[in-house]
C-alpha cells in the first residue's frame, strides 16, 4: 500500500512539474506561437500524468474502480481535445497574420 | 476579405479538427445526458446538461459550416424544441395543481404513477430536468445561430431552396 501511495504521489509532483514549466513558457516566451506550444504540450502532459495518479490513488484507497475509471476517461478527453484546440487556435492565427518571432524581426 | 457570414457557411478545411470533431460529439452528447440524468445527487442538472448538449451542436457548426449544421438542427425545429422545454416544466407543475398540490409539488404525481412518494418525486424532478435541459440547449443554440448568422433569417430558407 505504501509502494502505491509512493507511485501516486510522484505522478502527481511529476505532473505539477510539467504545469509549472507549461506556466513559466507562457509567461517567458515572445511571441504567441511559442507560447501556444508551451500551454499546448506542457498541459496536456501534466494533466494526464497527474490525473493517472489521482485515479490510482483513488482506487488504492477508496476501492471505487469506477470512479478511476471515469478519472481516466476525463484523462483521454483532455489528451485528445487539447492539442486539438491548440492547433485550431494556431491555426486561425496564421491566417489572420500573427508574424511569428524572428531574432533580426526583435530589436 | 471574406465576411463574417462566408467564414460561418463554409465547412473547415482542416482534417484534424474535423475529425476530432467527428469523434467527440458523440461522446459530448452521452455525457449531456449523464449531466441531465444524474441531477438529482451530483453536480449538474438540467442547466449544465443543456449547456454541454448546445455546445456540441455549437461545435458542429464551427466545424461542418452552418449548412450542413442546419440540415441536422434546423431553426424551425429548434424554436419548437425551446417552447416544448417550457412546456414540460409547466406542465409538470400544473399537473401537481391539478392533482390537489402546489404547483411543482411532485409528491402528487404519485395519483398518476403508483410509485410510492420518494419515487414519484425523483421522477418529477428527472422530468422537470429534462424540460430545462431541451430549453437551454435550444436558447444556446439559437444565441449562437443569430450571432453566426448576423440575425439574419434568410439561410434557412435558401438551403430549402436548394434542396427543392
Amino acid at each position: 500500500m505504501e509502494i502505491v501511495k509512493g507511485i501516486s504521489m510522484i505522478l502527481i509532483l511529476v505532473g505539477c512539474f510539467f504545469f509549472a514549466t507549461g506556466t513559466i513558457g507562457f509567461l517567458r516566451f515572445p511571441d504567441f506561437y511559442s507560447r501556444m506550444h508551451a500551454t499546448g504540450k506542457g498541459d496536456t502532459l501534466a494533466v494526464l500524468i497527474a490525473l493517472v495518479g489521482l485515479s490510482i490513488y483513488h482506487a488504492a484507497y477508496h476501492g471505487a474502480i469506477l470512479d478511476s475509471i471515469k478519472i481516466v476517461v476525463v484523462a483521454v478527453f483532455v489528451f485528445l481535445a487539447n492539442p486539438t484546440a491548440t492547433h485550431a487556435i494556431s491555426r486561425a492565427a496564421f491566417r489572420c497574420g500573427v508574424k511569428p518571432w524572428t531574432r533580426e524581426g526583435s530589436k | 476579405m471574406t465576411g463574417v457570414n462566408d467564414m460561418m457557411t463554409k465547412q473547415s478545411d482542416d482534417v484534424i479538427v474535423k475529425t476530432l470533431s467527428r469523434l467527440l460529439i458523440p461522446f459530448m452528447q452521452i455525457y449531456a445526458l449523464y449531466v441531465i440524468a444524474h441531477g438529482h445527487y451530483s453536480p449538474g442538472g438540467g442547466f449544465q446538461g443543456g449547456v454541454i448538449l448546445g455546445a456540441s451542436i455549437i461545435l458542429l457548426v464551427i466545424t461542418y459550416g452552418l449548412d450542413n449544421a442546419l440540415r441536422k438542427m434546423s431553426e424551425k425545429l429548434n424554436t419548437i424544441l425551446c417552447s416544448t422545454g417550457v412546456f414540460i416544466y409547466a406542465g409538470i407543475g400544473v399537473l401537481c395543481l391539478i392533482l390537489g398540490g402546489n404547483f411543482l409539488d411532485y409528491a402528487e404525481l404519485d395519483q398518476i404513477l403508483h410509485v410510492g412518494i420518494a419515487q414519484a418525486r425523483s421522477l418529477g424532478i428527472l422530468g422537470v430536468e429534462v424540460g430545462v435541459g431541451v430549453t437551454v440547449m435550444a436558447a444556446m443554440i439559437s444565441i449562437f445561430l443569430d450571432i453566426a448568422t448576423g440575425g439574419l433569417p434568410s439561410k434557412e430558407k435558401n438551403i430549402q431552396g436548394k434542396r427543392a
